[in-house]
């Protein structure tokens, strides 16, 4: 792994201090950030200096963190909240507890810099259930801060006041959706609703409520600490500061990581990533978890940030990278992670309930080899229709995975509804295994490994598979020790 | 207030702040579609899910569809409502919609009354475009509803009226994705739960999820029967909208025409609830009299405030939130079931027949009243007293369905010696009217002297909670005023904390009273129909000689024949009951 192309804010102190020790956290110059906020400036220079750091948010949306804070501070209210998503719940992608587990006192101290930024003095971690070392980091560090008198009344002998409790997610993906992980806190079912208002306006029991995530949070003690100058120094134009990514799937080097924004693709998955085990060809990878979409060799040289990946189809989400190499069916993965994202729509609006289901139905059909071409078609149009309509953004990106797929491999796509072929060789149901009469010298280990003896032939002579009988369970394959047996 | 500039469909107007686009839209006669938006104002009903994605609109600038129902205008939006990518996304929805809906509509109570069905037509849908797994759920059939999620399209109105409105929380979304449902906690059936049976649910479900449970043919089986006798109730509020459903206008009156299609539908006798309306008074009057002139003369043992009982729904509301307040209820039984003891005993007799010879029909705007009737302790040796309900809109079907003609019917009077009624009868019908009538009858038995004017206004109106002070001789009663459960709920904290200053207090479940009852004509989220319909009542009140219960000839002769006087021995036996406690789950 090429680790100079790495640069960790989020993460710089996990793996480094004792995240059980508050006075390790001390040592790495925490809780600075909140010493001076409290004690030399005032809550309009943190949003300015928020606001000129142009650090967006890490949970998906990438909204202008110091742009939401201001919205939440201009309210009046008798109460706000300062909510730290830490409902993590991407497949693969878990930098919110690693961050959580490792450094948690880093998120205690930005939610305290919120609450006083924005004039609030309770914050509420949600955090799922299925995070218990995170939460008993958490609640240690929320413990360790209230001995030191850094969270709690009076924090460093101010007036200001903050203090942090846990609410624990069942697991529901779309909780991780700011409005339904409102909902789910104030007990409801966590269903979103439509905005505006939006949280900062009206959230948490209709008060001003600012949502940030994790890692978000776990940027803002570094920032605060070397400035903004530094911070934006980092990145891209628009997407400043660094981002953690997920890597999993394919690839060598599987694990987090944290770069600048503005590093090409390319960077991620060779340099660091050390490209796909094996010596398999790299295919595409799906960036932005399950709703994301799918980049591929040609995007190599796209340098990663939120616009770049919106212009592509795809989006950041959260960070999770999935390596898909050359033995993957790019309608199998489609029909994969709709399956996923179809598992965990709430249900509540039209498109994102039935439009996903049919959606995953058609995608279905064509890996069965029952597609048509007009299926094509009709998974564009509905695809586009469920963006276009659907609720939340979980249902406005759901679609995403399906129509990059389709973008970027139609030929795949025709393949399997014209051809009737899987040209990954994924898609059981599309393949057959046949022996290739050339390279057969009669041996009869296929024959015998056979578990519906379907293979037929006298020893010596060639062997031939009955395409009727075949269940195509591969067992015959890795057994021809003349690489005679192939899927096609 | 500060107003807004929108443009829709190339049209301009102006709307205050805080109007949605559909607001504006409909302010323009721009018919945006809609399916689970329901919102009545005054009735404090608003069910803003925006999650059908029907009302889907297109806004300058804004990268995805809005939702017309739940976007907010700003100033200068640009929206449009007939686009090519708004036709598809709305046609797509649709498609969805029927992808996961049976299409049974031949067998279907909702079919031509179903929101569904009608865009369906408006949108030309001529095939089912995506085929795949339709949701299946078991059928939940209760006396009162029945309960077919297979048709559910999740709009949630159901939930925000049994959740918002009523307070009861036994519908709400459950599951997740494919699989969300609207259901009760731990899939029990309704019968098993807190249900109240108001029907709310069935009055706002756009499709034929939700509905009645039909008795319709039960009744034509009886009339059909020559060993029975089959007479007829019907309540107040039935005449003030069982026109709608008949070609007749919203806000006329049908009483006579509802006599004469009972009448022809072959009830032997056509008989009025307003009779038993003012029998109620009597009793609910006169406990109500008895109470107060106790609790004012020191006797610690008696509870205030009296709480009507007139209302099964809410009836069964109490026996579940409020159990320990049970002794504060009148004991006195509901009109409907006044009516059926009466009819079995009273008029059995003059007859001359055996209970199990006569069956009672009741005509009500209610589903809580069918399982009313088949509560056990209204039934005498298993024979209850009432034997049949059918709601409104069972009744006018079963009207069309016997080829008659209702709106070019004659009117014709109801049967002596059970429908004669005074005018305070009519007006039970609508909220407030309950109270009215019994201020009526009690300020006279208090007081002994004259009431000249009859009409209480201050007890009238369509706001949730009311209160007024109403001087009775020498005592200033409060009178509270409650329609909707919730607003009943919040009546009866008081209640239940000591911080409550009523003497009685009325409380009907359903929104306006008896005229918005779950078993009513579909209202369609029209407040103004719901204002007709309580007119109609206040009309027919006024129009009535009689206009104090205890003046009803019939009234005072079934008490001399046969009662005795209001809260006799006998009367304890026929016309009131007992109430139980009922778990909160």
């Amino acid at each position: 792994m090429d680790s100079k192309k790495q640069l960790r804010i989020a993460t710089r102190n996990c793996g480094f201090i004792d995240p059980e020790n508050i006075e390790d956290y001390f040592g790495v110059r925490g809780y600075e950030a909140l010493a001076n906020a409290v004690t030399a400036s005032t809550p309009a220079a943190i949003i300015d200096e928020m606001k000129k750091s142009g650090i967006r948010g890490r949970g998906g949306g990438g909204f202008p963190t110091g742009t939401k804070w201001s919205f939440a501070a201009a309210n009046q209210a008798d109460q706000k909240y300062v909510v730290c998503n830490a409902d993590e719940g991407d497949p693969g992608a878990f930098m919110d507890r690693a961050v959580l587990e490792g450094d948690p006192h880093s998120v205690v101290e930005a939610m305290a810099i919120c609450g006083y930024a924005i004039g609030a003095s309770i914050g509420v971690v949600y955090i799922r259930a299925e995070y218990p070392l995170a939460i008993k980091r958490l609640k240690k560090a929320i413990e360790d801060a209230h001995t030191y008198g850094v969270l709690g009344n009076n924090i460093f002998g101010t007036s200001f006041s903050f203090d942090i409790e846990l609410k624990y997610g069942a697991g529901a993906f779309v909780c991780g959706e700011e409005t339904a992980l409102i909902r789910s806190m104030e007990g409801s079912r966590g269903e979103p609703y439509t905005k505006p208002p939006f949280p900062a306006n009206s959230g948490y029991w209709q008060k001003p409520t600012i949502v940030n995530n994790v890692e978000t949070f776990a940027n803002i003690p570094a920032l605060l600490v070397k400035g903004a100058d530094w911070f934006s120094s980092i990145g891209t134009e628009k997407s400043r500061g660094t981002k953690v990514f997920a890597l999993a799937g394919k690839i060598k080097n599987v694990g987090l990581i944290e770069v600048p924004m503005g590093i090409t693709l390319g960077e991620v998955i060779f340099d660091i990533g050390g490209g796909c085990p094996g010596g398999k060809k790299f295919k595409a990878v799906q960036t932005g978890g399950p709703s994301g979409g799918a980049l591929t060799f040609n995007d190599v040289d796209v340098p990663i940030d939120y616009d770049n990946l919106l212009a592509k189809n795809s989006m950041m989400g959260s960070g999770g990278m999935i390596v898909m190499d050359e033995d993957d069916c790019m309608v199998a993965i489609a029909k994969f992670f709709l399956d996923f994202t179809m598992d965990e729509t709430c249900g509540k609006c039209t498109p994102c309930r039935i439009g996903s289901k049919r959606l995953y139905e058609i995608l279905e059909r064509i890996t069965l080899g029952q597609g048509v071409e007009a299926d094509i078609e009709k998974l564009k149009m509905l695809a586009a229709a469920i963006k276009d309509t659907a609720l939340c953004g979980l249902g406005q990106t759901m679609p995403n995975p399906v129509l990059s797929t389709i973008r970027t491999f139609e030929d795949e796509f025709m393949a399997h509804v014209t051809d009737k072929k899987c040209p990954a060789g994924v898609c059981t149901e599309l393949l057959e295994i046949v022996i290739i009469p050339e390279k057969c010298v009669g041996c009869t280990l296929c024959a015998r490994i056979c578990p519906v003896n379907c293979i037929s032939g006298k020893v010596k002579e060639k062997h031939v598979i009955d395409q009727a009988v075949c269940i195509k369970c591969g067992a015959c394959i890795p057994k021809c020790k003349f690489d005679a047996i192939v899927k096609q | 207030m500060s107003m807004l500039n929108i443009t829709i469909d190339g049209k301009q107007t102006e709307v205050p702040q805080g109007s949605m686009i559909l607001d504006a839209a409909k302010k323009l006669n721009i018919d945006v579609p809609t399916l689970c938006f329901l919102k009545m104002d005054e009735l404090a009903i608003n069910n803003m899910a925006a999650s059908c994605r029907i009302c889907v609109v297109e806004v300058e600038g804004r990268k995805n569809l809005a939702p017309a129902c739940a976007t907010p205008i700003t100033d200068g939006m640009v929206v449009k409502t007939n686009t090519m990518r708004v036709l598809n996304a709305r046609k797509t929805v649709l498609e969805l919609f029927l992808s996961d809906h049976p299409k049974d509509c031949l067998v279907c109570m909702k079919s031509g009354e179903c929101e569904l069905q009608d865009l369906a037509e408006k949108f030309g849908m001529r095939e089912v475009t995506y085929q795949g797994v339709m949701s299946t759920y078991r059928k939940d059939i209760s006396n009162s509803i029945i309960r077919d999620m297979d048709k559910c399209i999740m709009c949630r109105r159901c939930e925000t009226m049994c959740n918002d409105v009523q307070t009861c929380g036994v519908l709400s979304g459950v599951n997740r994705g494919f699989n969300a449902v609207v259901a009760p906690a731990f899939e029990m059936n309704l019968e098993d739960s807190v249900c109240t049976n108001c029907g709310q649910c069935t009055a706002v479900c756009p499709v034929g999820a939700l509905v009645e449970n039909d008795h319709s043919w039960d009744v034509v089986n009886y009339l059909a029967d020559p060993d029975k006798v089959v007479i007829v109730q019907a309540a107040p509020a039935v005449r003030a909208a069982l026109g709608e459903d008949l070609g007749v206008e919203p806000g006329v009156s049908v009483t006579g025409k509802m006599a004469a299609a009972l009448r022809r539908l072959g009830f032997k006798y056509v008989f009025d609830t307003d009779f038993a309306a003012d029998l109620t008074i009597m009793e609910e009057g006169s406990e109500f009299l008895d109470r107060l002139t106790r609790y004012l003369d020191g006797d610690k043992s008696v509870k205030l405030p009296i709480l009507t009982s007139c209302c099964p729904g809410w009836v069964k509301f109490f026996e579940h939130q409020f159990p320990d307040l049970l002794d504060i209820p009148s004991t006195a039984k509901s009109p409907q079931q006044m009516f059926g003891a009466i009819a079995k005993t009273y008029f059995a007799d003059m007859l001359g027949i055996p209970r199990e010879k006569m069956v009672v029909v009741s005509i009500m705007p209610c589903l809580a009243k069918k399982y009313e009737c088949a509560r056990p302790e209204f039934a005498v040796n298993g024979n209850p007293d009432v034997d049949v309900v059918l709601s409104t809109r069972e009744l006018a079907r079963l009207i069309k369905r016997m080829n008659i003609d209702f709106a070019n019917l004659p009117d014709e009077d109801f049967d002596a010696p059970l429908g004669e009624s005074s005018g305070a009868a009519p007006i039970f019908g609508a909220t407030g009217g309950v109270i009215e009538a019994a201020l009526r009858t009690a300020y006279e038995l208090a007081t002994g002297e004259t009431l000249e004017n009859v009409n209480f206004e201050s007890v009238r109106g369509m706001e949730g909670v009311r209160s007024a002070k109403i001087q009775v001789g020498p005592h200033t009663l409060n009178i509270g005023i409650a329609h909707e459960l919730g607003n009943a709920r919040k009546l009866l904290e008081k209640v239940q904390s000591g911080e409550s200053e009523f003497h009685a207090i009325e409380v009907m479940a359903c929104p306006g009273g008896c005229i918005g009852g779950g078993g009513q004509p579909y209202h369609h989220g029209d407040v103004e129909l719901l204002k007709k319909r309580t007119q109609v009542l206040y009309k027919e009140d006024a129009g009535k000689k009689i206009r104090k219960s205890h003046e009803n000839p019939y009234i005072i002769e079934l008490y001399e024949k046969y009662l005795g006087k209001p809260l006799s021995e006998k009367s304890h036996h026929l016309l009131h009951t007992h109430y139980f406690k009922r778990e909160k789950l």
